[in-house]
């Protein structure tokens, strides 16, 4: 087995260039070593002007999206043997622009997120004394996939309608927006309708599931979209016979 | 109170990949979507089939023997197979999604993928047998 | 650029985001901003496994809490803190499940608890087993429903603005442009977590490099208890990550290369088949770990490519559990050690995981500088004394990062905004910052070397046993890595995202904590809890009975004093577990 693997990695310094180029580098081929670990030596022994961003290392923090050999990928998770003999192609995560190297800008999610209430809502707030609100592990299991969501974004980079349409809500805040909607403390389902039902929300999603492939924590955000897409359209088609009853 | 700003700002310049009118191609998941998605056209175009022939039929024995013989032209037969094909892979592809969209609950377990899928199927069946055996009998 | 706000929280993670939460309730017309390096969800609390500690079982009580929290920390706990911090966490844990954090529940649905190591009762409240991310991500969605509570996300605070005595802000760059902004408050609250990256192998995060408590250090906030160093027993060996107390909670054992369950030879109880509080595999994290140490000088402990390990035994709990109770732990090990812990042993070690010390503060949360406050492992109330116990640090995230952001809010409602004079003092930072932009490498040394020699000094010398001869090594290797940093270079001098830059000013901060760790652990001539002196082998309550503080000087050495423990109702006594 060779000791070393190439890391074609895309290089993007604004006050430098107009476009990205690909710079190629060498690091050590070790059975432990993730992408990250490669990308690490990299700055730390031959090019410290290479920007990423990273943190955990074990898969949970988001920070480290990128795209491995044309897949969203977190390179924390990503094992060099893997991709052996290599080379291994990274560049930054797509559908947003990118800022230097492989830090791309996410400012449009975190912009997005709020508005569709990521937060439990309730009519009246219950006070402390009264204790938790009693949830059965069934009643958990009906959002916990939803819950695992870590917002690293692989899911936009993967997702080809937002990468065509930008106003596209997103797989990952809409999957959020349910997480809460399927949460029996939750009673905010008709607040985040109205962000949701709309061209940008759910009914901008054409179900390609890439986002669903893509997801690293199984969140499955095609499928909060589609249910989501159901129970929309039924409670619209509720709203319409039944107008003051629908809830 | 307000503070002043400083002498020089520096605002970088982002760059944004233009997303190429051929996205589709370069993934094997992005062509079937897209195959998929025209099959929707197919639909469309057996159902206007359709609608020809109920007029054809409503028009009386030599409308119908007209359009019969013109839907067995060539190229009239090669168009229908293609949107035969077109249209087995939509309902193939969107019986293999309803789970996503179907979360049913029996006796407060989920519903496996698998019997939903096997669900649309049997209802497919049993309505092109009832079909047939109208058409037929 | 300047930006003014009232109260103006430094981190936003657990700490951070719940005073930010708590300034906006106490006093909604205050303006609160939240300045971080990396997006909350990035916050090392999102990695945190095990638990939250609350009383809330019928058998259990406020003052066993206590007692368990007191007697972990080796008696160096401030009891008054401590009764203060055990009524207020269920309250806290409790407000959390309001705001939607997915408890696991009993079958039932009410709250479910489990044992943590050295606590004597049922009381960690868990969320399966990912219990920092769900209370983070819940508290950063719950930040969101706030719309007074600003942020400025990916600014990295490089100083404290001090002026007149009183602090009055930050100066911080804008790691997407690069640009030097100051951003001026009538109160700081530092929330910028801890120091383990000082250290080679630790579960901490990258970005875990002690920013807040040398920005107060050098801000004239004196720090406190700094030699308190918590090793975690079970860290992966290469990696470090993080495999939670709640496996051994759950009934994982602990087995050296003979398959022995090592732990009964120092005085930590007899070897049961599952669990028993306080005893064994549940001792205190200092005790457990100090174990390794001792069982790696009699050889029983097993070589791997990583260094030396012994063996955590899941595989009697069965896969049914594992799955309920601890999947991120199975997902874990099959990802980064190619094995199942269902069926395989896992290798772990010791790895650095918690600060006990950190900028000294009172019971609400105020620092020596006045407006200036610390919450959360940044700061050293003290609640965890000399040894922190599992499942107490979630907890304190959000007593003491509420007390914190009502106390900051209720400064900033009687003070007025900095005077203008502030505003020089941004200039000289951004020509500083100017300065360091521009350091070229031309032969120099790498910043990477630096920073690992500094870690491999302090896992040697700083480690779970100290010795006065290789703690002074310490000191000497870091007076000459500090000289060598003053010399060093980066190879980026561009503006955008310059990373590298980041990382010089993080080794900045590293070497003056880690100066500080060394400082304060040559001087506590004892051995307590989580600080182990080979030639002082004994706790001496008559000499140390007291916080380590340490002031900087105006040349960068430090100062050292003790100041005194509050001791209520809890005398000192000696620490028993296993029996």
């Amino acid at each position: 087995m060779t000791d070393s693997i190439t890391l074609e990695v895309t290089r993007y310094r604004p006050e430098e260039e107009s476009e990205p180029r690909v710079q190629a580098y060498q690091v050590p081929l070790r059975s432990e070593w993730v992408v990250l670990d490669g990308l690490n030596y990299i700055k730390d022994r031959l090019d410290g002007t290479l920007s990423y961003r990273w943190s955990c290392r074990m898969g949970i923090c988001g920070s480290c999206g990128m795209t491995v050999n044309g897949e969203p990928t977190l390179t924390c998770s990503a094992f060099l043997t893997d991709y052996a003999p290599g080379p291994i192609r990274v560049e930054p995560m797509r559908n947003f622009p990118v800022i230097r190297d492989l830090v791309v800008e996410v400012g449009d999610f975190m912009r997005k997120l709020p508005t569709v209430k990521p937060w439990l809502i309730r009519d009246e707030p219950r006070p402390l004394d009264l204790g938790e609100f009693l949830q059965t592990p069934a009643e958990m299991d009906e959002y916990a996939q939803f819950s695992m969501c870590i917002n690293c974004m692989l899911c936009y980079s993967a997702c080809p309608v937002y990468g065509l349409d930008p106003d596209f809500v997103g797989p990952a805040a809409i999957a959020l927006a349910q997480r809460y909607n399927l949460d029996s403390r939750d009673q905010g389902g008709r607040d985040r309708r109205d962000v949701l039902n709309t061209a940008e929300g759910v009914w901008a999603c054409t179900f390609v599931g890439e986002c669903t492939t893509a997801c690293p924590k199984g969140v499955d955000p095609a499928g909060a979209i589609q249910r989501l897409k159901l129970s929309t359209a039924l409670d619209s088609v509720k709203s319409l016979l039944w107008p003051r009853g629908a809830r | 109170m307000t503070y002043p700003a400083p002498a020089s700002d520096f605002q970088p310049r982002w760059y944004r990949r233009r997303p190429s009118t051929f996205w589709f191609v370069e993934r094997r998941s992005y062509q079937l979507f897209v195959l998929r998605e025209l099959s929707s056209v197919f639909v469309a175009w057996f159902v206007v089939f359709l609608l020809l022939l109920v007029r054809a039929v409503g028009a009386g024995p030599a409308a119908f023997a007209e359009f019969v013989s013109w839907s067995g032209q060539p190229w009239m037969l090669v168009l229908n197979v293609v949107a035969l094909l077109f249209v087995v892979l939509h309902a193939v592809t969107w019986f293999a999604l309803a789970p996503d969209a179907m979360v049913l609950k029996l006796r407060g377990r989920r519903v496996p993928r698998r019997q939903i899928i096997v669900a649309h199927y049997a209802v497919w069946v049993v309505v092109s047998v009832l079909l047939a055996w109208l058409v037929v009998a | 650029m300047t930006a003014s706000v009232d109260v103006l929280v430094v981190g936003g993670g657990g700490a951070g985001l719940r005073a930010a939460i708590a300034v906006v309730e106490a006093n909604p017309r205050l303006s609160v901003a939240i300045v971080s390096k990396v997006y909350p969800m990035r916050s090392h609390t999102v990695s945190a496994e095990g638990g939250a500690a609350g009383v809330i079982a019928a058998d259990d009580t406020a003052d066993e809490h206590v007692y368990d929290t007191v007697s972990g920390g080796d008696w160096l706990c401030d009891q008054d803190a401590v009764e203060a911090f055990v009524a207020e966490a269920p309250r806290e844990l409790m407000r959390l499940e309001h705001w939607g954090c997915p408890w696991s529940r009993t079958p039932d649905g009410h709250i479910a608890v489990r044992a943590f190591g050295g606590m004597k009762n049922k009381r960690t409240w868990f969320a399966a087993d990912k219990t920092g991310f769900h209370l983070l991500h819940t508290l950063f969605q719950t930040s969101l429903s706030y719309p007074q509570i600003r942020r400025f996300d990916e600014y990295f605070v490089t100083t404290l603005l001090v002026d007149e005595g009183r602090a009055r802000g930050v100066v911080a760059i804008e790691l997407a442009t690069g640009r030097v902004e100051g951003i001026v408050a009538k109160s700081v609250i530092l929330a910028t977590g801890g120091c383990g990256r000082i250290y080679p192998f630790t579960t901490n995060a990258n970005i875990k490099t002690g920013d807040g408590m040398a920005l107060a250090y050098r801000a004239g906030a004196p720090l406190k208890d700094m030699e308190f160093v918590q090793y975690h027993p079970t860290g992966l060996p290469f990696t470090g990550i993080l495999i939670t107390e709640a496996a051994r909670a759950e009934g994982g054992w602990m087995l050296n290369k003979d398959g022995y369950r090592y732990l009964q030879d120092y005085n930590l109880g007899t070897p049961t088949p599952s669990p028993v509080m306080r005893s064994m595999e549940l001792g205190p994290r200092d005790r457990v770990s100090q174990a390794f140490v001792h069982e790696q000088e009699k050889g029983r402990t097993l070589e791997s490519p990583y260094g030396h390990v012994v063996h955590l035994d899941l595989r009697h709990l069965g896969a049914e559990l594992i799955d309920r109770k601890l999947p991120f732990v199975r997902e874990l090990c099959q990802r980064y050690q190619n094995l199942d812990p269902v069926t395989e042993l896992i290798p772990v070690r010791p790895v650095v995981h918690y600060m006990m010390g950190g900028v000294g503060t009172d019971i609400h949360g105020a620092t020596g500088l006045p407006g200036l406050y610390a919450a959360g492992e940044v700061a050293c109330v003290s609640i965890n004394g000399a040894n922190r116990l599992g499942s107490n640090s979630l907890p304190e995230l959000l007593v003491f990062g509420a007390r914190a952001g009502a106390a900051a809010a209720e400064f900033a409602s009687e003070v007025s905004l900095p005077a203008f004079s502030v505003v020089s003092r941004i200039y000289d930072e951004q020509q500083r910052l100017e300065r360091e932009l521009q350091r070229h490498t031309d032969g120099g040394e790498r910043m990477a070397d630096i920073r690992t020699e500094m870690q491999d000094a302090m896992e040697q010398h700083v480690g779970i046993y100290r010795e006065g001869g290789a703690l002074a090594k310490a000191a000497d290797k870091l007076q000459e890595l500090r000289e060598r940093f003053d010399r060093a270079g980066i190879d980026d001098h561009s503006r955008t995202f310059n990373t590298e830059l980041l990382a010089a000013f993080e080794l900045d901060f590293m070497l003056d904590v880690a100066r500080c760790i060394v400082a304060c652990a040559l001087c506590r001539e004892e051995s307590r809890g989580a600080h182990q002196r080979t030639d002082f082998p004994r706790r001496d309550d008559d000499r140390y009975l007291a916080h380590s503080v340490i002031h900087r000087n105006p040349d960068g050495t430090g100062r050292m004093e003790y100041a005194p423990v509050t001791i209520t109702a809890l005398p000192p006594a000696e620490r028993v577990y296993g029996r």
